[in-house]
């Protein structure tokens, strides 16, 4: 197993981990390209990540998800423990089901966010971008709950894309089309039990896949078998990055900083100025940020996240948000939209900027063959995301 | 459960939380102190040791008691009556060269004239410097990261306080305060008894050796009390047995065998406590003068708090290092060239800095020390109701002795005991002969005793930055607490330990101000 190789004494010997999944990706990643994803080695494209992207949106892509840091949150305590970790009710995340949250310190800046999966009664998942084992154990004291990493305990592939649930029901899950969004299941697996939900970084009908790294290859086999006909690919970081912009999801590290990372208090965001404030429920007596959330709410906030809808074709990655002469704050993802047909990015404005509806312009650099140009493109703050078919929604989804 | 917004619990009758009770009683709100123990005083106490024999059983010399306190309490009328004031030290030597040292002056064998000026010098440094944290012990510390009018002014008022010591004194003073004790001594004198001596005054109580920085910070606050060190007749008991009485005459209500066993809270807001027995007594304000981490662990819970408040509290830093010895002596012990008449005064056993330095570093690394410094008082030679005619007690601070011993305390006691007992032998040959009974309380045992969490008797460490506006921490250091209606009064809080009230007194204040509650 993955976990005795990094307690093993000599774990210091790599650095990064192959996934449980390497035999499959490694002949398929025709770029011979691999970067660092927290353990382990991910692709950042296989081939193409434009192809992949497409194959995404029209038919299926499969992400390997393993080096994703999983918590695991359980014992008598954990209900009681998770609702002082996260703003949100955690009560209403009944077993079977998935909620997306985010964690404050004690000043109300976010931490981190991430999704929440009520396994089992009282048995919890915490997925996050960052390792956060040091603020969930300082978390655990005075609860009686048990608070263990175990990102290299399972093995997670998402499978993203409008035949994804087609391929899973010839994969054998029997009844996987029921599945609401949010939802999870167990399905037998070749002797195992295979954990699916319908949850996703791409805003589109996808499921993720869960079980122990033991059977990972197996898995892989069995998707890519009954995906044949329905289109399936890999895909690597590349295209799930655009994917993610389209649905509107915000990134640790790209959207925001960690709070615990960064030195300079102005440079982290709370959850309203993420735009998460369904986040936050004040109805409870204590969360980690709730006093300083409520004196926020109640002063204001400083920024505000947005979604620009930009005239022209020209990504505005890392640009000045501009209202007349003044700056008003930054870009921090950008791509043109082959989904929504625009260019389009998230943002950070200085409040009270940001209102939907709000023009401003851009500052876009850009460059053909070496030389450098630069315009100032119209832009529009929008509400709701770029991307988002019916399908996502449906159940059960039309079948493809 | 009953409404019952009007009323306040203090939890805990040590010295702080009665001053607190007498303080809310005074101004009319209706009071309830319940204390664990059968009889009032925390670690303000005398007790019986032994037949006959009766010790403050905590802390034994009275130099910081809170002025106002005293007048405002009436402490006089209420029975509080001083057996000795303005007590000298005695630094003790083996060979019998003792060195008396009162106010700013040293008189003894050796002693040069260059020491005897610097002492003066020394001591006019100290009780100036020592008046900057003095201003500080009656106010409530000032927020910093504010624009209130009252805080801005409270910050103003401390550089003021520093600046108007005009340009000399400021400099010394910010020179020296947070730095060690060992370095300064140095500089001022040439004497190592009188040196070693005056060290203790940086590191009795606490974690740190002479070389330790803070040592000169809490040589300051020893050095802040209005008057000089003195025993109350009948003992430290004797202090919040006189505070209970203006309590109970000002119309609060003392329970004494309650021990409170959880602080209730609903919904962000206190309401009550639960006692030992199961019994529920119902308040919207409660003050705490429990220790910060038995006040936020064992009796709030931790998952009322916010995760980094309790990371906060966790890493204050509690635990106690000094030990108490009681010996009920059948005479009065003669201590080598030690004139009987000077038996009674805080006799100090640290021949030199680096003995007491070495002391110390057994303590770092969890053992005790084998050649310990100590604080000796033989209260019975001023007050003779403590023991028989004739027979004497012995109250003794004794360092080091780390709360976490390596070894574990079980069985470690009794040797420490008897390497205490030989250690006075050989500065009062024949005392292991008259020791008729030993009692010695090491921090594990003050921690049971009187439910301070690491058996500290500051409750926690008093540092710079633990001071002020940071004790215990940042976000609690105004006595109020994030759970709406639970408040500070203890030694955990600004201006911290020594029998002085102040404490108790700024949180009085503070809980009447806002009608015990907090705004939200």
């Amino acid at each position: 197993m993955r976990s005795t190789a990094i307690t093993a004494k000599d774990h210091f010997r790599t650095t990064v981990f192959p996934s449980p999944f390497h035999s499959r990706t490694d002949p398929l990643n025709r770029l011979r390209e691999w970067v660092r994803w927290g353990d382990y080695l991910s692709a950042p494209a296989y081939f193409d990540a434009s192809q992949e992207y497409f194959a995404c949106r029209n038919a299926c892509g499969v992400f390997d998800l393993t080096p994703m840091i999983k918590h695991r949150i359980s014992g008598p305590d954990a209900l009681a423990y998770l609702n002082r970790l996260v703003p949100r009710e955690v009560s209403k995340i009944r077993p079977g089901r998935v909620g997306y949250t985010v964690w404050c310190a004690d000043d109300g800046r976010v931490i981190d966010d991430g999704t929440l999966f009520h396994l089992r009664e009282g048995d919890y998942r915490l997925c996050s971008q960052e390792r956060h084992i040091d603020w969930l154990l300082t978390n655990a004291f005075g609860f009686d709950v048990s608070v263990v990493e175990e990102t290299h305990d399972v093995a997670a592939l998402a499978l993203q894309g409008p035949t994804s649930c087609a391929t899973l029901k010839r994969m054998g899950l029997a009844g996987i089309e029921n599945m609401k969004p949010f939802g999870l299941g167990y399905f037998p697996f070749e002797g195992t039990e295979l954990m699916v939900s319908r949850t996703g970084f791409t805003g589109d009908l996808g499921y993720e896949l869960w079980l122990g790294p033991e059977h990972a290859e197996l898995l892989w086999d069995r998707l890519f078998e009954a995906g044949d006909l329905h289109g399936i690919r890999p895909i690597g970081e590349t295209a799930l990055g655009l994917l993610r912009i389209e649905a509107g999801f915000i990134q640790a590290r790209v959207d925001f900083m960690p709070v615990h990372e960064t030195v300079r208090s102005t440079h982290t965001r709370s959850p309203f100025e993420l735009g998460l404030g369904w986040l936050v429920d004040f109805n409870k007596p204590v969360f980690n940020g709730r006093q300083a959330l409520r004196e926020e709410k109640r002063r204001g906030s400083r920024y505000r996240l947005v979604k620009l809808d930009i005239e022209g074709n020209k990504p505005a990655n890392d640009s000045f948000i501009f209202k007349g002469k003044k700056v008003i704050g930054a870009v921090t993802s950008a791509m043109w939209s082959p989904s929504a047909k625009a260019s389009i990015a998230l943002g950070s404005v200085e409040m009270p900027h940001g209102e939907p509806g709000e023009e401003v312009e851009v500052e876009v650099y850009y460059q053909r063959e070496l030389k450098w140009s630069r315009v100032m493109a119209r832009a529009r703050v929008i509400e709701g995301v770029f991307f988002e078919p019916p399908r996502k929604r449906q159940t059960p989804p039309p079948d493809y | 459960m009953p409404s019952n917004n009007g009323n306040c619990i203090i939890i805990g009758g040590g010295h702080n939380g009665l001053v607190c009770a007498a303080y809310l009683a005074r101004a009319g709100r209706k009071v309830t102190v319940l204390e664990a123990a059968d009889q009032v005083g925390g670690a303000a106490v005398t007790r019986e040791f032994a037949p006959g024999f009766r010790v403050p059983a905590g802390a034994h010399l009275l130099s910081l008691l809170d002025k106002r306190v005293r007048g405002d309490l009436d402490l006089a009328a209420n029975g509080l009556v001083m057996a000795r004031e303005d007590m000298a030290s005695v630094a003790l030597s083996e060979a019998g060269k003792h060195l008396t040292i009162a106010g700013g002056s040293v008189s003894g064998e050796g002693v040069s004239d260059a020491d005897r000026a610097a002492m003066t010098e020394y001591h006019r440094c100290m009780k100036r410097f020592a008046g900057v944290l003095a201003d500080l012990h009656g106010r409530i510390p000032p927020r910093v990261r504010t624009s209130d009018r009252s805080d801005l002014l409270g910050l103003a008022r401390i550089g003021w306080k520093i600046r108007s010591l005009g340009k000399a004194d400021m400099r010394e003073f910010l020179r020296i305060a947070g730095i060690n004790i060992y370095d300064v001594l140095e500089e001022y004198f040439e004497n190592p008894l009188l040196k070693g001596a005056l060290s203790l005054d940086g590191v009795l109580g606490t974690f740190l050796g002479p070389r330790s920085n803070n040592s000169v910070f809490c040589a300051l606050h020893r050095y802040s009390g209005s008057d000089g060190t003195g025993i109350a007749s009948g003992g430290m008991g004797a202090v919040t047995a006189a505070l209970a009485a203006a309590a109970s005459g000002l119309g609060a209500e003392i329970r004494t065998g309650s021990p409170v066993a959880r602080i209730l809270v609903e919904a962000g807001q206190v309401q009550g406590v639960e006692l030992e027995n199961g019994e529920t007594v119902a308040a919207g304000c409660v003050v705490s003068n429990a220790d910060p981490k038995s006040t936020f662990f064992k009796l709030l819970g931790a998952r009322h708090l916010e995760a980094g408040f309790v990371r906060k509290i966790q890493n204050l830093r509690t635990r106690g290092n000094a030990s108490k010895l009681h010996l009920a002596l059948n005479g009065l012990p003669g201590f080598t060239g030690l004139d009987q008449n000077l038996c009674g005064e805080r006799l100090l056993i640290a021949p030199d800095m680096d003995y007491v330095e070495r002391a110390f570093n057994h303590a770092k690394y969890g053992e005790y020390s084998s050649r310990p410094a100590a604080e000796i008082n033989i209260p019975s030679c001023h007050d003779d109701t403590l023991a028989p005619a004739g027979k004497h007690v012995l109250s003794a601070v004794v360092q080091y002795t780390p709360y976490e011993l390596k070894a574990g305390w079980s069985g470690a006691r009794e040797a420490f005991t008897q390497q205490v007992i030989d250690l006075l032998e050989q500065y009062a040959p024949g005392i292991r002969g008259q020791v008729l009974h030993a009692e010695l309380l090491t921090p594990a045992d003050l921690e049971r005793e009187f439910r301070i969490e690491g058996g500290h008797w500051h409750h926690a460490e008093l540092a710079l930055d633990q001071f002020l506006m940071m004790r215990p921490v940042p976000g609690t250091a105004r006595y109020r607490t994030p759970v709406d209606g639970l408040f500070l009064c203890g030694a955990g809080c600004h201006p911290g330990g020594g029998v002085m009230g102040s404490a108790g007194r700024n949180a009085a204040r503070v809980v009447l101000d806002k009608g015990g509650r907090t705004p939200s």
